[in-house]
């Protein structure tokens, strides 16, 4: 038996005027999927996740949490769905913990709730601040306040909009270990964000947006495997122009710092021998393998 | 208490409590103060006019201007409750976490509503309690007094969540409030009868429905009044349905709630 997907996208487009924000979006996670949604500023991330939690309308097409429409049936997925907003927003008359108890019975949570409420609390390393009012916290408090917010009615599936935006590591390390073992637990998270690195090592599978449209969708490794060989990096001498032999195996150029794409180690000892021969000098030179902010860059310039 | 609140009750129920501590938290600015205005009022004008104005037969100037001050202050606490909590919460952004909630349209509509029930009953009853103190004040018809505080105060608390709902910022309420409510109820005839004005004032007056709240509350205390009390109530009532239903077409559309 084919198992209900956890979000369920088909043919959605959204439009604001003549703005066309989303173009036709076809997407479906699967239960239990750590799923990262990546792109640019302006892409369409968060007018899709604004979509899913019935913040905006779609000017046509379905979306669907665990089988349930987002606008005909939303109670139904609106109680399956914990949505972090990208914005810290907080309601400054209430402390940490109302807040939660008041989030959860939004949802027709109880006090039977309550147990749980103090595991998020504690799990976000809020406890010895559930008492202080939401405007008396600092910035990442605030931010790990709403993640808990989110989380509040437990839901099965949790979207989390840029939740790292601006916060320290210790934050960034307290929440992912939770939301990874609410992963674990079977809870499906969809993510966006704009370190591509916490998606590379958290998601299993990855969606790229661009302009409205999504220009990649495959697991992390496959889409790792789309850029083949080594990425030497070497930083240039001030106003070094490179010889015509090695200039074909630039792939991305940063100033005086350009990425040359190798099919084998072997590949650096002739790219060395060509600025040797040309008498050009470099100051560093760094061989790394291709990570998921190669693949963005080479998928989003491309689209 | 919540423990006999079934689970589908719960959503309202706690966005009711929500909206009612929100406004005690802030006491002192949302009941105090205008108990205090109130009572400013009353006795500035009954020091200048009690021994000057009489305007129903038996009844001092003074006794005659409280129930007007009473319901002039449920009406404009209602309506601040309501209008204030959604422009707060949408300019703050706030907001959103009532629009991720499973909770329908009317019941985001019943909670406001019934919160802003409460402050304004709550302010009037509180002024009523002081103003008893020091002025013998009849009740002739208690279903009436009932009746008008609890529709009037319903009515202003609908048109409060047209309010928030619209405005997008705090400007645009107080340009609300000033230039709306406040002369509504200024000319609604708290401070006097109808009848003292020359009668083209007194066809304006019929439109404006704080004349029916004032004038309905009134008759409760002293069983007179300047119209019969079951046409004010009728205005009133059919006042109320019309604003509801207006408040619960937008939340139902989603206007300048959901894009």
């Amino acid at each position: 038996m084919t198992m209900t997907p956890a979000i369920k996208i088909e043919q959605v487009t959204k439009d604001f005027g003549a703005l066309k924000a989303l173009k036709g979006i076809d997407l479906s996670i699967e239960q239990g999927e750590f799923f990262a949604l990546l792109g640019p500023n302006g892409a369409g991330k968060s007018t899709l996740i604004n979509l899913l939690a019935g913040l905006l309308r779609p000017s046509s097409g379905k979306l669907a949490v665990m089988g349930y429409d987002v606008v005909s049936q939303y109670a139904q997925a609106r109680q399956l769905l914990g949505v972090v907003p990208q914005e810290l927003v907080f309601d400054p008359f209430f402390n940490v913990r109302e807040m939660l108890r008041f989030q959860a019975g939004y949802f027709g949570r109880g006090p039977e709730n309550d147990a749980w409420v103090d595991e998020v609390i504690e799990s976000l390393g809020l406890t010895d601040k559930a008492h202080v009012n939401m405007r008396r916290l600092s910035g990442g408090m605030k931010r790990r306040a709403l993640i808990a917010q989110a989380l509040a009615h437990k839901p099965p599936v949790i979207v989390l909009d840029e939740p790292t935006a601006g916060v320290d590591v210790e934050l960034r390390q307290t929440m992912w270990a939770f939301i990874q073992r609410l992963n674990r637990e079977g809870h499906t998270i969809i993510l966006t964000t704009h370190y591509l690195e916490e998606a590379e090592v958290l998601c299993s599978r990855v969606a790229m947006m661009k302009s409205g449209q999504i220009v990649a969708l495959d697991t992390t490794a496959n889409l790792l495997k789309q850029i083949p060989g080594k990425q030497l990096r070497v930083t240039m001498a001030p106003g070094s122009v490179l010889p015509a032999g090695i200039a074909a195996l630039v792939r991305h150029r940063d100033g005086d710092v350009y990425t040359f794409t190798l099919n084998d180690v072997a590949q650096v000892a002739d790219v060395l021998a060509e600025l040797r021969q040309s008498q050009l000098t470099f100051t560093d030179m760094q061989l790394l393998e291709a990570d998921l902010e190669d693949v963005f860059v080479d998928m989003v310039g491309r689209a | 208490m919540s423990s006999l609140i079934s689970a589908r009750m719960r959503g309202p129920w706690t966005l009711f409590k929500k909206e009612l501590l929100r406004f005690w938290r802030v006491s002192f600015q949302t009941v105090a103060a205008p108990v205090m205005t109130a009572l400013l009022y009353l006795l500035i004008f009954s020091h200048v006019l009690d021994k000057h104005v009489q305007v129903y037969d038996g009844v001092g100037y003074t006794a005659f201007l409280i129930p007007g001050l009473i319901m002039m202050s449920v009406l404009q606490n209602a309506f601040a409750n309501s209008s204030s909590s959604l422009i707060q919460s949408k300019v703050m952004g706030s907001i959103i976490f009532v629009m991720l909630t499973p909770l329908s349209y009317l019941e985001f509509f019943l909670a406001f509503l019934a919160a802003s029930i409460i402050r304004g009953l709550v302010v009037g009853l509180c002024i009523y309690l002081v103003a008893i103190i020091f002025i013998d004040l009849p009740i002739a018809h208690p279903g009436f007094i009932l009746a008008f505080a609890f529709l009037g105060s319903a009515l202003l608390g609908a048109f409060g969540i047209i309010a928030g709902i619209w405005a997008d910022k705090f400007d645009q309420m107080a340009a609300f409030q000033n230039f709306i409510i406040m002369p509504l109820s200024f000319l609604s005839g708290v401070f006097y009868s109808i009848h003292s004005l020359p009668p083209v004032w007194q066809t304006v007056s019929h439109f404006n429905p704080f004349f029916y709240m004032i004038d309905g509350f009134r008759y409760g205390f002293f069983g007179q009044g300047d119209i019969s009390p079951a046409v004010s109530l009728l205005v009133v009532g059919v006042s109320f349905l019309l604003l509801s239903w207006l408040a619960l077409r937008m939340l139902k559309s989603g206007y300048k709630l959901r894009g």
